[in-house]
């Protein structure tokens, strides 16, 4: 494992070299990311290592990419895609236009599950899903709806427990070991960089997602992000988090009204 | 063995298992009393669409109370933590627990390894690392890890473990101090920084 020494010089280099701040992500998991990835491509001192980061900004661009977490799925927790489905979906489909912004969205799991969801509310022809994430080359995969095959049966058990009624394999088509997802759910994604650290708001939304990804921020951090989703979020629009996050250390209690038992809160002024 | 019998200076116990390991761990968990000035952490592999019935179930049987695990939720003695479905649970400084849900490690999210491993780098001496039944080899680096850091290895005896393996298997790659039955699991725990008992 390397040292914490060699982690916080990692992070002054990263800020002085290339102006971004990983001082304020968790430091177990991020260790963890970077012990890895110093392992993973066969570094044996760490000096090496940080020389390699500092001075090749292709490999600073691949360790960022490896050291964010990017492991994602369709329907992950098909309770909390259940209350959205029965709940949610009706509030927002009075409206006559529907803006999501899927924040960290990683390959893009999440957002071709919503997308499914909106479809089959009759919702998507009248929605934007915005989907953003850090990592430039997840966002490539996200764009082209490919997952692999051999996740289906799994995600079509999550699709089912959200309550979904339709034959899942129509939403794609398989092929030697892919499923290539429907173009038409794709129409109303766009998909760009976007770094919550460091970058503004950039519209305003009715529903927020941003799930497993404020675990690796500290509390300041975290402060700041749900301040960025607040300034995004138009009045009773919602903000939904991973099953084990929560808002309640980072903005006024009296501004948002939680969602029964779900980490789904609403705007309420 | 090169520990005394009695374990002082304990901050965190820290318990692992998969098959087989609940029916242990329900034979142990129930009869402890209370634990003061220590924390007990429990990582079972469970299902990945797992909600709270684990920690219902343990909040039902164990006299000792149990604070869920969220985001950063802080590490207080005299409590019992579960590792929730489908994250890591790590150890920050300053006792925090935090949660990661990058890649199965082992086919398994919670891994063993990964908290064994994070909880020794943290606690160090202080830490206690108890491996129970299973049939995987998840829990043999996290026991290295623990080893490394000079905390305390305690391996479920292979012969009262429902699935031998994964007690097996830690028993051939690091030194336990302690191989036990699950009784002698349950009087050790009882024992730690208790030496006048």
């Amino acid at each position: 494992m390397i040292e914490d020494i060699e982690l916080e010089t990692l992070i002054n280099d990263v800020y002085e070299y290339y102006g971004f701040d990983f001082g304020s992500y968790s430091r177990a998991s991020l260790k963890r990311r970077v012990n890895r990835l110093f392992h993973l491509d066969g570094f044996t001192h760490f000096h090496e290592f940080l020389s390699r980061v500092r001075y090749d900004p292709e490999y600073y661009k691949r360790m960022v990419d490896e050291i964010t977490v990017n492991v994602t799925e369709m329907f992950r927790d098909p309770s909390f895609y259940r209350v959205l489905r029965n709940e949610i979906l009706p509030l927002l489909g009075t409206k006559p236009f529907i803006r999501l912004w899927h924040a960290g969205c990683s390959t893009g799991e999440e957002v071709y599950s919503m997308a499914i969801m909106l479809k089959e509310a009759g919702l998507l022809h009248k929605s934007l899903i915005y989907a953003t994430d850090i990592n430039a080359s997840v966002l490539e995969t996200a764009k082209k709806g490919i997952f692999p095959l051999r996740m289906m049966k799994e995600y079509s058990e999550n699709y089912r427990d959200a309550g979904g009624q339709e034959d899942f394999s129509n939403y794609y088509i398989a092929n030697y070991g892919i499923a290539k997802f429907n173009e038409e759910l794709a129409e109303k994604m766009v998909y760009s960089q976007h770094n919550l650290v460091s970058d503004t708001s950039f519209n305003e939304f009715d529903l927020i997602l941003c799930r497993n990804v404020l675990i690796y921020f500290d509390n300041d951090l975290q402060k700041r992000v749900i301040n960025l989703f607040d300034e995004s979020l138009a009045v009773l629009g919602f903000l939904a988090l991973g099953t084990k996050e929560t808002i309640k250390y980072s903005i006024s209690p009296t501004k948002y009204k939680q969602f029964e038992k779900e980490k789904i809160w609403r705007k309420v002024k | 063995m090169e520990k005394s019998e009695v374990i002082t200076g304990c901050k965190v116990v820290i318990i692992g298992g998969s098959a087989g390991s609940l029916n242990a761990l329900m034979q142990i968990l129930p009869e402890i009393p209370k634990i003061k000035d220590f924390a007990m952490v429990i990582v079972l592999h469970r299902k990945s669409t797992d909600d709270q019935t684990l920690e219902d179930l343990i909040s039902l049987k164990s006299n000792v109370p149990l604070k869920t695990v969220e985001d950063k939720t802080p590490l207080v003695p005299g409590f019992v933590y579960v590792a929730p479905s489908n994250y890591h649970l790590l150890f920050e400084k300053n006792d925090f627990l935090a949660l990661d849900t990058s890649e199965k490690i082992n086919f398994s999210r919670p891994s063993i390894d990964v908290s064994f491993e994070s909880a020794a780098e943290i606690y160090g001496e202080s830490l206690v690392g108890i491996l129970l039944s299973g049939s995987n080899t998840d829990g043999t680096a996290g026991l290295q890890a623990i080893q490394a850091h000079g905390g305390t290895l305690v391996v479920q005896n292979p012969l009262a473990a429902e699935m031998p393996f994964m007690p097996n298997n830690a028993i051939l790659y690091t030194e336990p101090h302690f191989v036990l039955h699950n009784h002698e699991i349950l009087k050790l725990i009882i024992s730690i920084n208790s030496p006048n008992d």
